[in-house]
């Protein structure tokens, strides 16, 4: 059944739409950037922005900071809200679970599904960006800063560009993570409805309201167990040497996330009537 | 058996679907489960197959209860539920290859043959790379019923299996439903096309606001009404000659009472009046089946009088 399931999500035309254009807005501002020179002032604007016209190598990690926000989930929400919803609406939900496919089989399946989805999406991002980075600008300056194609740290001292792969592979599995836990949310409210849309829709509506209530003091006592509050806790990992506290945190409560998520779809699934 | 429900009751909320059924199907019939829309069938048909959860009531299929033992229950039955449905962006040769892919059992290299021979079986042999989504409701249905056969299943469960179909295509529907079933496939096909059911099956089950108010062979249903109609080119004559047993006259057709065709037949013709057509009429399905239910869901009087049992014929 899994096979089965990644052979129909690699099939659907939807989800190269989203991996396409998850790595075109990168791309366009690696571009407008290479074009005008004109850079956020360091301390605003997209994370590592202001670091990419020096040296193209950083730029992966100024791509993964544009599309987390918003973008990213959003094609996360459209990809795991289909997942069960999406099966009941076209009718194909009965017929595989006549078949029979165990309706744990199908939850597993979905949601290995969906894990793949986001690490192509945040592995492609980040293939894309380098080369887009290093063709726009260059390996960055050569053998003055602590040897060939050194990468500025955010706190200061220089790494090597094999040090940044390694932080940029734990960035990327740590974001996958993240999203899983969104997708993992999305899964649930799949089982919930039979409208896919609305499925998607909840999902951006816990990303909203959680963003909402970060920022807030008065729900410090919760903040911690919010889904979006641990999203820029990767930028630690360009740091020298490497702050793991909150990386470490925001490990535990997103995988907390996919769990209590999919033990909830599962409640759910297991004893729904399939009336579709 | 190969159905046995026992008390099989489904409430929704309030209301209720599916009440008190208790069916029995034997192994290797036609069966043929009619009544009007929403009587129940579908909501009956779905728990059989363990899509929905019984209220109360005991299922067994194949001789093994369901839902608890699905997993070897669900791969020797073939289902249709609720019109058919596939991946729309995929072709129907794909759709069959991943489900058939889905599930446990069957060798992955008879894969090919096994989702050749049921597209072939259902008329869809020579059928292209289009996607489902392109295709016809007809084609569509036939792929549904290729889907329900891939397995070679003992049982198969059908819903409406003639929806979208043209008459040759019924036609051929029928002809591949009958070849299985006297290959042993046990046939169970929920309609509200009484013709189709009364060209197919050889048992009938009907079903009226959720109960099960028959289940009966075929032949036992079509018992003679006591009339006998009469055709003759000297009408007249036959009235005269019957006089008080015609209880309807039309042109050169007459409705005789009596039950015994063949010695109506021998007075007429010893009288001389000539006989072109004589057949003891017998009830059709239609008219059991409309005695026996109420109007259905789809049907909202103003004043929503309540269904009377059995019929107001």
């Amino acid at each position: 059944m899994i096979g089965v399931e990644l052979r129909l999500m690699l099939r659907r035309r939807r989800v190269w739409l989203c991996w396409t254009l998850l790595c075109a807005l990168p791309t366009l501002v690696a571009i407008l950037l290479a074009a005008t020179r004109l850079t956020p002032p360091p301390g605003s604007g997209g994370a590592f922005l202001s670091a990419v016209v020096t040296n193209g190598q950083i730029f992966p990690a100024a791509a993964l900071a544009l599309v987390l926000p918003v973008f990213l989930p959003i094609t996360v929400a459209i990809v795991s809200g289909e997942a069960i919803a999406g099966e009941a609406t076209a009718g194909t939900l009965r017929y595989l679970l006549v078949r029979p496919v165990g309706r744990l089989r199908l939850l597993v399946a979905k949601l290995i599904s969906v894990a793949v989805y986001v690490l192509l999406a945040v592995l492609l991002v980040t293939v894309v960006s380098y080369v887009v980075g290093v063709l726009a600008f260059g390996f960055g300056p050569a053998a003055s800063l602590g040897g060939a194609g050194g990468i500025p740290s955010l706190s200061g001292a220089t790494l090597t560009p094999a040090d940044v792969a390694l932080r940029t592979a734990v960035t990327v599995g740590y974001l996958a993570l993240c999203m899983l836990a969104l997708g993992a949310i999305g899964l649930f409210f799949s089982t919930l409805t039979d409208a896919p849309l609305a499925a998607a829709l909840g999902v951006l509506a816990v990303v909203v309201a959680s963003a909402a209530l970060t920022p807030l003091d008065a729900a410090s006592a919760i903040r911690d167990y919010l889904p979006t509050t641990h999203w820029l806790a990767w930028i630690d990992l360009y740091r020298d040497p490497i702050l793991w506290t909150s990386v470490r945190q925001g490990f535990a409560v997103e995988a907390g996330f996919v769990v209590v998520a999919f033990g909830a779809a599962w409640a759910n699934f297991a004893t729904k009537d399939i009336a579709s | 058996m190969i159905i046995r429900t026992s008390g099989l009751t489904k409430r929704f909320g309030r209301v209720t679907a599916v009440d008190d059924v208790s069916l029995h199907v034997p192994e290797g019939v036609r069966f043929g489960l009619l009544g009007p829309n929403g009587s129940g069938k579908t909501t009956t048909v779905r728990m059989l197959l363990g899509l929905v959860h019984a209220t109360a009531g005991e299922i067994e299929v194949l001789g093994e209860p369901m839902p608890r033992r699905a997993a070897s229950v669900l791969p020797q039955v073939g289902a249709l539920v609720e019109g058919p449905a596939a991946w729309g962006h995929l072709s129907g040769r794909a759709n069959l290859r991943l489900l058939d892919a889905a599930g446990r059992g069957g060798r992955r290299r008879d894969r090919r043959r096994r989702v050749e021979d049921a597209l072939e079986r259902v008329g869809l042999g020579g059928v292209d790379r289009r996607p489902v989504r392109a295709y016809s409701l007809g084609m569509r249905q036939r792929l549904g019923i290729a889907a329900a056969l891939l397995r070679g299943p003992r049982l198969l469960l059908l819903d409406e299996p003639t929806n979208g179909l043209d008459p040759r295509g019924i036609q051929e529907m029928r002809a591949l439903l009958t070849e299985l079933n006297l290959g042993g496939t046990t046939v169970v096909l929920s309609s509200h096309l009484l013709s189709e059911v009364e060209a197919l099956c050889t048992q009938v089950g009907v079903m009226d606001s959720g109960r099960l108010v028959l289940d009966s062979p075929m032949d036992a249903l079509r018992t003679p009404t006591g009339r006998i109609l009469l055709t003759t080119p000297d009408p007249a004559a036959a009235v005269g000659l019957l006089d008080g047993r015609v209880l309807a006259r039309a042109g050169d057709r007459l409705v005789v009472r009596g039950e015994d065709a063949a010695s109506l037949n021998a007075r007429l013709v010893a009288a001389g009046v000539r006989v072109s057509g004589l057949t003891a009429e017998r009830r059709t399905l239609e008219q059991v089946v409309l005695e026996l239910t109420g109007t259905g869901s789809d049907r909202v009087d103003p004043h929503t009088p309540v269904p009377v049992p059995g019929g107001t014929r």
